[in-house]
């Protein structure tokens, strides 16, 4: 079979002051292409002020099979969070 | 020649109409709150501001993991010592949120990295305090991370949008920061007598330097007023500076320790404490880099960088060599 135009992911900005979030992704043969496409599929409802497009294949993921051994390990440190330290009631702002 | 001359005042001029028109709707948009993102136009004095402002910040993230490096080895638990790495290790991802964020302005990390080195960045005095005892890591905990925390949590709404993100994430992990000092300071401060001279001892040493974290009193912070006009800064450093010290006086005293300042009274008009003079004669000294281990904080600096630069040249040199073979 012949190899269809590339894969994009493609971020949105909701908002100035917002980081781009991850929506979807399109096919389109370059980046000026990708980034037209994300506009015509993503943003036709003021969904955004700004997007992102970036090929598929240049995204590294981790493993779902490591996923354990990578987050696990976070699980049983209860003293990162503030909650895990008791100090009095009568002490304020801290 | 004559008409090079004459095209080229044009263009000049046809810059600085446009110049003035963009740096117009740029002040705009900040005076309306709106958020600065790093493909947005932006005046070349906002950029280099942002730039000192935010590779400062995360000089001083870094920086900050030595006084409490020193004792790691150190801490009387286990407990205490988790509490200690967990922190460092936040304290080394803040630096990192804040490099990345200066990055998006278009300098680079080795730069800063080669500014802080050789001098010519700044990071916050209160390193180059030396950490003498256990109960310096509480101080720290409490006061410097307290202190922090106040200049931060305006930063969150900074106008330059990955900044103010930093800041979020950065705010977020900070509370267990100042509350596990806090925790250590009681404990201590609840202890025997010792343990409790110990307390006091930090407090004494910990309390004028972090009232200096607030940077220069607003007459004499130049850069201040336009920091604030571009929405930079959020709150003047004597504004920061005298919340702090409200909200901690009380904590001190719920451990029965004494703010080692004579002139320290509530005043019932203001509602709020008076303090006596801050010594900023001690301050400027602290960022000439006459501090007491200033010297000793970026030579540990330079030797980690230098010591290291084999592992990032040797990952580098094994990417090349498989990328080689895949070639």
């Amino acid at each position: 079979m012949k190899e269809g135009l590339p894969l994009w992911e493609v971020f949105v900005r909701a908002k100035g002051g917002l980081s781009h979030r991850h929506v979807g992704s399109v096919h389109a043969a370059d980046p000026k292409m990708a980034v037209d496409a994300a506009r015509d599929v993503y943003t036709r409802r003021m969904e955004g002020v700004s997007l992102w497009v970036v090929p598929s294949a240049a995204i590294t993921a981790s493993d779902p099979g490591d996923a354990a051994c990578l987050f696990e390990p976070a699980q049983d440190k209860v003293y990162r969070h503030p909650t895990f330290y008791v100090v009095p009631d009568n002490v304020k702002h801290i | 020649m004559d008409t090079v001359e004459l095209s080229k005042q044009n263009d000049v001029s046809a810059i600085a109409a446009d110049d003035a028109g963009r740096h117009a709707a740029f002040e705009a948009r900040v005076a309306a709150d709106e958020f600065i993102e790093p493909k947005d136009w932006m005046p070349e004095a906002y950029r280099k501001t942002l730039i000192r402002q935010i590779s400062q910040h995360a000089h001083s993230e870094i920086v900050g993991m030595l006084p409490e490096g020193n004792w790691l080895t150190r801490a009387p638990s286990l407990r205490r010592k988790a509490i200690l790495l967990a922190k460092i290790q936040d304290e080394c991802g803040h630096g990192l949120y804040l490099y990345a964020a200066a990055e998006t302005l278009g300098v680079s990390r080795d730069e800063m990295t080669e500014a802080l080195h050789a001098g010519r960045a700044k990071y916050s005095t209160i390193f180059n305090y030396p950490t003498l005892t256990w109960a310096d890591i509480g101080a720290i905990g409490w006061l410097v991370d307290g202190a922090a925390i106040l200049n931060q949590v305006p930063l969150q709404r900074t106008s330059y949008g990955p900044y103010a993100r930093a800041m979020v994430r950065i705010c977020k992990e900070e509370s267990f920061h100042q509350r596990q000092g806090y925790e250590s300071m009681m404990q201590l401060a609840n202890g025997t007598p010792a343990q409790q001279r110990m307390a006091q001892d930090a407090l004494d040493r910990w309390w004028w330097p972090s009232l200096m974290m607030f940077g220069p009193p607003d007459d004499n912070s130049p850069n201040s007023a336009q920091s604030m006009r571009w929405r930079i800064k959020r709150d003047t450093n004597d504004k920061l500076r005298q919340k702090f010290i409200d909200v901690t006086v009380p904590q001190a005293q719920a451990l029965g320790l004494t703010i080692p300042d004579p002139d320290l009274k509530w005043n019932p008009a203001r509602e709020s404490y008076d303090y006596g003079a801050i010594d900023w004669a001690e301050f400027y000294a602290v960022v000439r880099g006459e501090g007491p281990v200033a010297k000793d904080r970026i030579k540990a600096r330079i030797d980690a960088w230098e010591s290291q630069s084999w592992v990032r040249e040797a990952a580098m040199a094994h990417e090349a060599k498989r990328q080689n073979k895949a070639a």
